[in-house]
């Protein structure tokens, strides 16, 4: 069993992971860019933090621990692949997945509550920077999401998953960090 | 052969924009004839012959790599000497205004210069304001201060005789300034793309000689004893 | 293309296993493939939806040059309206300022875009990274498939914005906000909005580009084939992939903020509630400048490799350039600011940016000082890529020293915004773009076709090239100075251009003939193509592993054995060896001495 990992972890292996830290590297320029300006508007113009206040702390951090949690799982996945335990690693994926969703949910709920309050994106620059910001990283959430259940179909079916898992995690925690970020910058701000 | 192609330059601060323009453009030419030289002579000079092996010569030890370096240090010096000559330049034009005689505030808008002169009482805001489209009047050999506003888009106010130029940008205010030594009708184009009226958005400077600019106040502004505060500061 | 006989490459290293303990650099999935591609490959599979990286090379190489018709077409319809202001023009009729505006602005994106970058970087990437490295293909052949065909949708988007209602989007190639921002500024509604999803297209296509050719050539390289033993090229196409990786994510998110100031009615570009129209600039050029980077490097690289052949001498301070070209690739993400000296930004951050601008003038200077020493001493044989490549360095030089103008804060007063700007990049990029594309299309014809191209024709389009490219542009650096406002339909709206107007007319006949001798070389590839002279497996005995496989090499490139590298890749005219070239991959013992 160890054998088979080895060699999985060889050329393949190798290639996937470098992809990954190059897109993550690119990803973090894409959200570097759009923190740098949000944070430079801000410096630049009062009557920002009356806005962040609108937005609910108690549901951000919620969210940041089912992140969190999702991270952590999504890390116990790749370890029982490690360990080459197929059911861990579909039973943790399935966790990861559907974390993810209970994000997504309260996001979505946070999205709709806003909007019912009348603070849609063309409320003024702090509501545009916050849809484009945690927008851009829900996007980014559904993409992983994508990944986890394409994996987990794959792994459910009793193919190799192999590899992918740790990459698919180094994406998924990527993700996660840039939560980390956002999560001060736009709930905490006030 | 380029130095003519310049525009008459009518500005106190022009001369040394030319002649940074000046000492960059010979010593751009002289590495243009010296490297486009060097490239021809050796292409001519090392064509294949028969029987003749070109050398091995890799240049990475460093009494070859000094070939390199040395031009290399060479353009990094007159690139610094350039940047400092420049840097002087650039603070007096941008940097440092000198207080303004003559205050005027340029509109960009689709696709006109709006005019704004304060009037007799040196402000604006007051009823003596006056608005003319797309003619800048000022008096020769006075520092003019403008105050440069956009209503819609970016624009470029562009005086290519006065060595001058300065996008205009909606929600802000810039501040530049002239002093033009000549007298004469000189265009103002719009230099940043702006809508399909870009092209012909253009204005005119009119510079009056001192009498014919006093001439103008009292066409203008017909009141009798108002006459122009001069040193108003903005 | 896929057929599985394999003509043995010049002196194989048969055998020869390789000696190095890297791990697994023989592919143990694709050797197979390599074999069996024959078999069960459709029409479809072969032509169309490859995964071979030299077929998606060509097709990157043709939706360029069929790009490149159209983006010349443009510009014929342009100079002809500065030249003839308002009269019909032939093959369009009559230009008004709306249609100008598309028309400059679609000129300056494809020509970027969809010519320069699929030429550049599509075509020589996909082409010679495998090749010149010794892999079998990309590290990621389906992705590369799909990177291509991103890019062809992109293109047709870019395409069928000429046809929506409002017409093609019209803010310049530079979007500036904000006039691209709201609709009524241009009255172009969805031709922005498409020119923003072509954008995005084209972004994630070279961005997926990008991871692809790092990742193969940070972990596919033949055994032997050390970072210091890769071509220039490699190099070269790698800093591109890295700063392109690195800067353009800002502007992604720049380009999703323009997209919801247009649909939602957000206002991050547009100064109503507190946006600012300078971000859009800082985000642009953050990304704006080092593209002009990502497209110069592979056109240097692929001049490099040509300049070492044909003068049968080692690239001048390989190890130099290897440093240069980094250290430009980093200065490049720190310099974006000097294309908004008078945008209104800060008037204290011009002299920082015009110090770094200037200070990326000493890599390039070195580059450009170690491609002349390399002629020095050396055996020239004047071939169409040799020509080409000379070419190139003469107006990539007159380019760059007319940047330095550009650079200088002072003088960027004067002539920012003016065809001075036209004129500079032009020379820059087209230096790049013509020069460079063509140093790499005539060098690597006869492996990526199997056959060569004709000798006299290629002359003669070098040329007519070269002299109407010089009196195209060389006097629109005057027209320049002359104070001539870009982007404008009629310059006798302007009294004070009334004199350089002969000057505009003379422009867009050299341009006509420009463009008219690009014919030549279009005759000249279909021609040789179809019917040209077959090609040797190195006929120009280059020393790089690409020479190595076959001419066209087959699917997986080379037979049963990768070759293995053991030395540099310039050795020509070694001393105490009768050939005056030493193969990559030939054996030590091998040698004559
Ligand atoms: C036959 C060759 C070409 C000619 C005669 C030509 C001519 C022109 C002219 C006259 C303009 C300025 C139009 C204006 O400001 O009103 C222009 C703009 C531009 N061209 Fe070209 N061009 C050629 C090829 C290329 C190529 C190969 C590239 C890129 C690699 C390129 C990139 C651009 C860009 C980026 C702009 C700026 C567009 C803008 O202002 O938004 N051009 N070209
Ligand atoms: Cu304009
Ligand atoms: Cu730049």
């Amino acid at each position: 069993m160890r054998m088979a990992v080895v060699s999985e972890q060889s050329a393949p292996a190798r290639r996937g992971k470098i992809a990954v830290w190059w897109l993550i590297a690119s990803e973090v320029m894409i959200f570097g860019g759009a923190l740098s300006c949000y944070i430079l508007a801000r410096t630049a113009g009062p009557g920002w933090s009356a806005e962040a206040a609108h937005l609910s702390a108690i549901l951000a951090t919620i969210n940041t621990f089912v992140l969190l949690t999702s991270s952590m799982t999504m890390a116990m996945a790749f370890a029982a692949y490690q360990k080459a335990d197929q059911r861990g690693v579909c039973r943790f994926l399935l966790c990861t997945i559907l974390l993810g969703l209970a994000f997504l949910g309260i996001k979505a709920y946070e999205y709709i509550s806003h909007i019912a309050d009348g603070l849609a994106p063309w409320s003024g620059s702090f509501w545009s920077f916050y849809y484009l910001l945690t927008g851009l990283h829900a996007l980014h959430v559904i993409a992983g999401i994508i990944v986890n259940i394409i994996l987990l179909l794959a792994a459910g079916k009793g193919l190799h998953t192999g590899y992918r898992i740790e990459i698919a995690g180094l994406y998924w925690h990527f993700v996660d960090i840039v939560w980390i970020f956002l999560f001060p910058l736009l709930y905490l701000s006030y | 052969m380029f130095l003519n192609w310049l525009p008459e330059n009518v500005s106190i601060h022009g001369a040394e924009i030319d002649s940074i323009f000046h000492l960059i453009y010979y010593i751009t030419l002289a590495w243009f004839i010296v490297t486009v030289g060097a490239l021809i002579v050796f292409a001519l000079l090392f064509r294949r012959r028969d029987g003749q092996r070109a050398a091995y010569i890799t240049g990475d030890r460093l009494p070859h790599a000094a070939w390199l370096l040395i031009p290399t240090a060479l353009v990094l010096m007159l690139d610094l000497w350039i940047d400092f000559r420049g840097g002087d330049a650039w603070a007096r034009v941008k940097l440092h205004a000198p207080p303004s005689e003559l205050q005027i505030q340029v509109t960009g808008k689709q696709f006109n210069w709006e005019i704004l002169y304060p009037g007799p009482d040196g402000r604006f805001g007051t009823p003596d304001d006056l608005q003319i489209d797309n003619e800048l009047h000022v008096a020769v050999n006075r520092v003019v201060g403008l105050t440069l506003k956009s209503k819609d888009v970016i624009h470029s106010l562009y005086l290519p005789n006065l060595r001058l130029q300065q996008n205009v940008i909606p929600g802000r205010e810039f501040h530049a300034w002239f002093q033009a030594t000549k007298p004469g009708v000189f265009e103002i184009p719009c230099l940043e793309l702006c809508g399909f009226g870009h092209s012909g958005m253009v204005g005119h400077l009119i510079v009056h000689t001192a009498e014919e600019y006093d001439k103008w106040v009292k066409e203008q502004w017909p009141a009798p004893s108002s006459p122009l505060k001069e040193s108003d500061q903005p | 293309m896929g057929e599985g006989t394999v003509a043995s490459p010049v002196k194989p290293p048969q055998g020869i296993r390789p000696t190095m303990s890297h791990r697994a650099r023989v592919d143990p999935i694709r050797l197979p493939v390599a074999r069996t591609a024959h078999e069960d490959r459709s029409f479809w599979r072969t032509y169309i939806f490859s995964t071979d990286h030299k077929t998606i090379a060509k097709q990157y190489l043709f939706l360029a040059l069929f790009m490149a018709l159209l983006g010349g077409y443009l510009v014929y319809v342009m100079r002809w309206q500065l030249a003839f202001p308002d009269t019909s023009i032939p093959g369009f009729g009559f230009v008004g300022p709306e249609t100008y505006n598309a028309l400059t602005t679609n000129h300056g994106t494809i020509m970027v875009f969809f010519v320069a970058m699929p030429i550049l970087l599509g075509a020589f990437g996909n082409f010679l990274i495998p090749l010149m490295i010794g892999a079998r293909d990309m590290a990621f052949p389906r992705l590369n498939m799909l990177s291509f065909w991103i890019l062809f949708a992109s293109s047709l988007v870019i395409m069928s914005s000429f046809f929506v209602p409002g017409g093609a989007a019209a803010a310049g190639w530079t979007g500036y906000a904000p006039l691209s921002a709201r609709t009524e500024y241009t009255g172009v509604n969805w031709g922005i909005n498409l020119w923003l999803l072509a954008h995005a297209l084209e972004f994630a296509s070279f961005l997926m580009g990008g991871v692809n050719f790092l990742t193969t050539a940070i972990t596919m390289r033949a055994p032997g084939m050390t970072f210091f033993r890769l071509p220039l090229l490699v190099w070269q196409q790698m800093t591109a992939s890295v700063i392109f990786l690195l800067s353009v994510g800002p502007l992604i998110a720049g380009a999703v903020m323009l997209l919801m100031d247009r649909l939602l009615g957000t206002s991050f570009f547009v100064p109503e509630q507190g946006g600012d129209p300078l971000l859009w600039q800082h985000l642009f050029w953050f990304f704006g400048h080092p593209e002009v980077y990502v497209l110069l490097m592979p056109g240097l690289g692929a001049v490099l490799e040509v300049l070492a052949v044909f003068s049968r001498k080692s690239i001048f301070g390989y190890r130099w350039i290897i440093y240069s070209t980094i250290s430009v690739g980093f200065l490049s993400l720190i310099v974006w600011a000097h294309h908004m000296f008078i945008s209104g930004m800060d008037p204290r951050l011009a002299m920082p940016f015009s110090i770094t601008t200037i200070l990326i003038s000493v890599p390039i200077a070195l580059i450009v000082f170690s491609m002349i020493l390399t002629l020095w001493k050396g055996s020239i044989r004047f071939t169409p890529p040799m020509l080409w490549a000379l070419g190139f360095i003469v107006m990539f030089i007159l380019g760059g020293l007319t940047g330095i103008v550009l650079g200088s804060a002072p003088v960027n007063i004067q002539v920012h915004g003016t065809y001075f700007v036209v004129a500079h990049f032009h020379t820059v990029l087209l230096s790049v773009v013509i020069f460079g594309s063509f140093t790499g299309i005539y060098f690597w014809f006869p492996k990526m076709f199997g056959r060569m191209m004709n000798v006299p024709l290629s002359n003669l389009h070098f040329l007519l090239t070269l002299i109407f490219f010089n009196l195209t542009f060389f006097p629109m650096h005057a027209v320049g100075l002359a104070g001539m406002p870009r982007r404008i339909t009629n310059p006798l709206q302007y009294e004070f251009l009334q004199p350089v107007q002969s000057l505009n007319v003379y422009i867009t006949l050299s341009a006509l003939g420009l463009t008219l001798a690009q014919f030549l070389f279009l005759i000249n590839f279909v021609w040789s193509i179809v019917a040209g002279r077959k090609a040797e497996d190195n006929p120009w005995e280059s020393a790089t592993l690409e020479w190595t496989a076959p001419s066209p090499p087959p699917h997986g490139n080379w037979g049963d054995t990768i070759p293995t590298v053991y030395r540099g890749p310039y050795e020509y005219s070694p001393p105490g060896v009768r050939e005056d070239f030493l193969p990559q991959d030939l054996a030590p013992s091998a040698r004559s001495d």
